[in-house]
């Protein structure tokens, strides 16, 4: 019932593009991120979705019914969808438990049954003692936690949510994005999540939308991201991937011969990939350092960073001044700046499309 | 797939927006409309006799010159004391801050004919204050405030708080690191206020200017009080005493009249829209606090000079009120065994229009206040919030009959009402009710304002997620929106209520027996010679005023800053 489609979505601020022909289409009950950096135009699509601005061009529709095109569109108070808003906008003049019957109260649920449901809602979100209190009396997290419940009493089938963990600690997210999981799980609601945290996105989502300049690059599962990245951006934006020029050799089913600098690879690779000069997406976990004399890949090193039980090792290959490459060694490390060292090299995909 | 969603729950905001409309046209356009059209058609045809006759009366181009001579002059006055208190307050570390722009602002708060009947009190030969020190007139003397020169002391004192505001709130606005550099440079103080303050400050002390001009030009009290004793008339008088005079009959000269004053009044705001891009500072004033020059040695001597000016301009003036309140007639010295609070009870219990003056007035200025706010938080939402055009463009038309001289207004009103309504067949004019629609129309931008900045430093996700909890229209303007800005609504209720209970202009020209205000028997105590009453009346007046201003000091924390010109 609520499935979401996004086709061809474009939305213009004068000259400025935020949404360049974006298209999404999210199954029922689909637990979907929405990735990319800062300005990249996620609220703006949330925004859409939601019926508060119009689009340019294209479409939107919830379920079967078209909710949003340039010419007519289904105010926000009837489309059935919840929110959690990323300032949590909670009302200030109302209780938590007034926060949360709010929905209900519109739909014209009455007492008893009301309060029974906001009472499942808040014991859902371990809030159950904080009924008769005031956002202002509230933590961050326990205001996060009310803007969920008041989004769910209602049980809404598409929940739209704005970085909603951005202005929590870091453990206070941990806790908050199993709950997220959690109650994905039992409630089976399609949700749309808005994050910049990949990590977050690939902890939760079954599938996640890269987006980058108002544009989707890659709306894959996370796995799939991180092995096949679609494009140069997708494969440097998500796990800190190396993108290296290379030469396709030979191709063979799903793997095929590089040539890395001198070096020959075995690589993965789509079934539509044909010799030639190419772009590899590398991983710091397929470098090691090679044993003395069998390496062919070169690095020069730059510089070390401690980071707690192992170094990570930043250095540089090819000619002047090269490509930039890191990976990591246990401790000890007798690797210093300015040393040479061979790298194995021992997986790697090949991105889609010509090297440019 | 099923087709696209009708927008059907848009049908309350279009009928909304179209009511919202059409209220505000009918309370801003039409009556200068109306207005304009009877100076340029008296009667219905198209004639230039009633202008020609009208301009070239003698009459008119003296009243005109007297205008101009004491709008002028209050103007001059009221800048010199406005941008000195305000270069004082603001730039130096005097101390009771707070306490002193409290009081120096409350005379704009207060009814001018009030003000201007504390100051004949002091100066005159019957002032019980000079009587006490024995400083008196002889009695049978002219009071010296029965002249030109009284009206520009009394308009400059009155309206010095407006230049004060404007000033201030650009001082506010203005980098402190500009000052902070010429320091450093080596700039002396007095080289500071020369070289960077003045250059700087002149656009916002101009509008302060102009602003302070169409006050003076407009205000009928005081000169209806200092001026019509020695047949001084300036145009708001004349065209009282014509309306007076002659009655609605001879409506077309009086149309044309107020055509002229208003013309004046446009070049005034005019030049302040131009140097301020429609910004008023009496209720907008910017937040950015100022670091202060200190004083050392200088600030007891500047301290003194604040108060002593605060003194001879508001405390006297009003302890000279008080006293006349007190005694039992006029020309009686003032001591323990004549003091009576005779004047109170007579206005309070006895006289049947001050009796009736007092339910009119605090219901008007009340039901204008809440009809305002009514109008104004819708009204407000779609303007900021929905950035609906058409009401962004009517909001420039509110502000017309707040800015224009209020004798334009009331003319306007009486062309409107003066015949029956169209289908209810019966007139307003000579009721209560046309009153009380000048009072809405006048002070509708007065009310619009905070609210409309407090529409600005609110969060619209609040409402967007009302709606998308279901919310339609009116649920949300009800449970959310309204209690969101109620306290700027709440600030801007209060303006209202404050103007609109102290009012004269309009009334003067508007009411009839039985719809009397309190500026009206105020007024007719005071031309009747019974200025003991009118003091008595003045002194609840300003009792009531000042207590609504406290009062507001409690909840001003919730308010957007500088909504409430008297709290710094
Ligand atoms: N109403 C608007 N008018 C003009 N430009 C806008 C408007 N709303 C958004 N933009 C622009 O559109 C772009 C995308 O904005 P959007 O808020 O969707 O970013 P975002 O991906 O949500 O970023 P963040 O992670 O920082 O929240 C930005 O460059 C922003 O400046
Ligand atoms: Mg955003």
């Amino acid at each position: 019932m609520a499935r979401l489609t996004v086709s061809g979505l474009t939305k213009t601020f004068g000259a400025f593009r935020a949404l360049d022909d974006v298209s999404l289409d999210v199954a029922d009950g689909e637990f979907v991120a929405i990735l990319g950096p800062s300005g990249c135009g996620k609220t703006t699509l949330l925004r859409q979705v939601a019926g508060f601005d119009q689009p340019d061009a294209g479409s939107i529709a919830i379920g079967d019914t078209v909710v949003s095109t340039r010419e007519r569109a289904m105010p926000p108070e009837e489309r059935r969808i919840g929110i959690v808003f990323q300032s949590y906008a909670l009302w200030p003049h109302m209780s938590v438990a007034d926060n949360v019957a709010y929905g209900l109260t519109v739909a014209g649920v009455r007492e008893p049954e009301r309060s029974k449901r906001v009472d499942a809602a808040l014991s859902l979100v371990e809030l159950a003692g904080f009924a008769a209190r005031r956002p202002s009396q509230l933590s961050g997290g326990q205001r996060q936690r009310v803007a969920l419940a008041r989004c769910l009493v209602t049980e809404p089938s598409l929940v739209l949510l704005d970085e909603p963990l951005a202005n929590l600690d870091v453990h206070l997210r941990a806790a908050m994005e199993r709950e997220f999981a959690r109650f994905h799980e039992r409630a089976g609601t399609t949700m749309v999540y808005i994050t910049h945290d990949q990590a977050e996105a690939m902890a939760l989502a079954d599938r996640i939308a890269v987006m980058d300049k108002g544009r989707v690059l890659q709306f894959a599962a996370p796995s799939v991201l991180y092995r096949e990245p679609a494009d140069a951006t997708v494969a440097g934006f998500i796990g800190e991937g190396m993108v290296v020029p290379a030469t396709v050799a030979a191709v063979a089913g799903g793997t095929c011969d590089v040539d890395l600098f001198g070096h020959r690879a075995t690589m993965r690779c789509s079934a539509r990939t044909t010799p030639g000069p190419a772009l590899v997406c590398l991983r710091a976990s397929a470098l090691s350092v090679a044993p003395e004399g069998t390496g062919a890949l070169r690095m020069r090193v730059t510089g070390t960073i401690y980071q707690g039980g192992h170094f990570r090792v930043e250095g540089m290959i090819g000619a002047d001044p090269g490509v930039a490459l890191h990976f990591t060694v246990p401790e000890p490390c007798a690797l210093a700046s300015g040393s040479l060292v061979d790298l194995a090299v021992s997986d790697g995909w090949v991105i889609p499309g010509r090297a440019s | 797939m099923a087709d696209v969603a009708g927008p059907r729950g848009r049908f309350e905001d279009t009928a909304l927006l179209w009511a919202l409309t059409g209220v505000v046209a009918l309370l801003s356009i039409v009556p200068l409309a109306r207005l304009i059209l009877e100076a340029l058609m008296p009667g219905g045809a198209f004639s230039l006799g009633v202008i020609g006759r009208v301009l070239s009366s003698g009459t008119t181009w003296s009243a005109t010159g007297h205008s101009l001579v004491v709008a002028i002059g209050g103007t001059l006055l009221a800048t010199v004391i406005g941008s000195a208190v305000a270069l004082a307050v603001t730039l130096t570390d005097v101390r009771a801050r707070n306490l002193f722009v409290f009081v120096f602002v409350m005379p704009l708060m207060l009814a001018p004919q009030v003000v201007a009947l504390a100051w004949i009190q002091m100066a005159g030969p019957s002032s019980p204050l000079l009587g006490a020190l024995g400083l008196a007139p002889p009695l049978g003397s002219r009071n010296p405030l029965y002249s030109p020169g009284g009206i520009v002391l009394v308009l400059g004192v009155q309206y010095a708080p407006l230049v004060f505001l404007t000033l201030r709130a650009g001082l506010r606005a203005m980098p402190q690191e500009l000052i902070e550099a010429a320091r450093a440079g080596g700039a002396r103080p007095l080289a500071v206020v020369r070289d960077i303050v003045v250059p700087l400050m002149t656009p916002p002390l101009l509008a302060g200017v102009a602003l302070c001009f169409v006050s003076c030009l407009g205000n009928f009290g005081i000169p209806a009080l200092l001026g019509i004793p020695t047949n001084y008339l300036v145009l708001p008088t004349l065209i009282y005493q014509r309306l007076a005079g002659l009655g609605p009959g001879t409506l077309s000269e009086i149309a044309v009249l107020s055509v002229l004053i208003g013309s004046i009044a446009m070049i005034g705001i005019i030049a302040q829209d131009f140097l301020l891009a429609r910004r008023d500072f009496r209720t907008v004033a910017a937040t950015a606090e100022a670091r202060s020059v200190a004083l050392r040695r200088w600030r007891l001597p500047v301290e003194i000079a604040l108060w002593t000016l605060m003194l001879f301009t508001l405390v006297l003036p009003l302890s000279a009120l008080a006293m006349t309140s007190l005694v039992p007639a006029i020309g009686v010295p003032l001591n323990a065994s004549t003091a009576t609070l005779e004047g109170y009870r007579f206005v309070l219990f006895a006289h049947d229009a001050a009796r009736r003056a007092f339910a009119n007035s605090f219901g008007m200025s009340a039901a204008a206040a809440l009809m305002i706010v009514m109008i104004a938080v819708p009204f407000a939402y779609f303007g900021v919030w929905r950035r609906t055009r058409a009401l962004r463009v009517m909001s420039l038309f509110t502000e017309a009959p707040y800015a224009l001289p209020g004798v334009v207004l009331a003319i306007a009103a009486i062309l409107l009402f003066l015949k029956p309504l169209p289908i209810f067949g019966f007139s307003l004019y000579n009721t209560i009710w046309i009153i009380l629609f000048c009072y809405v129309a006048r002070f509708l931008a007065l009310g619009l304002r905070p609210i409309v900045s407090g529409y600005h430093q609110l969060d619209r996700t609040l409402e967007e997620a009302s709606q998308i909890a279901g919310a339609r229209l009116f649920r949300r303007l009800r449970t959310v929106i309204l209690p969101l800005v109620a306290p700027a609504a709440a600030a801007g209720a209060l303006l209202i209520f404050l103007t609109a209970f102290n009012e004269l202009t309009v009334s003067a020209l508007l009411w009839s027996t039985g719809a009397e205000t309190l500026g009206v028997v105020f007024f007719s105590f005071q031309q009747g010679g019974d200025s003991n009453y009118a003091s008595a009346l003045g002194m609840l007046t300003i009792g009531v005023s000042v207590s609504l201003m406290l009062a507001t000091l409690v909840f001003a924390d919730r308010l957007p800053r500088g909504v409430l010109p008297w709290r710094d």
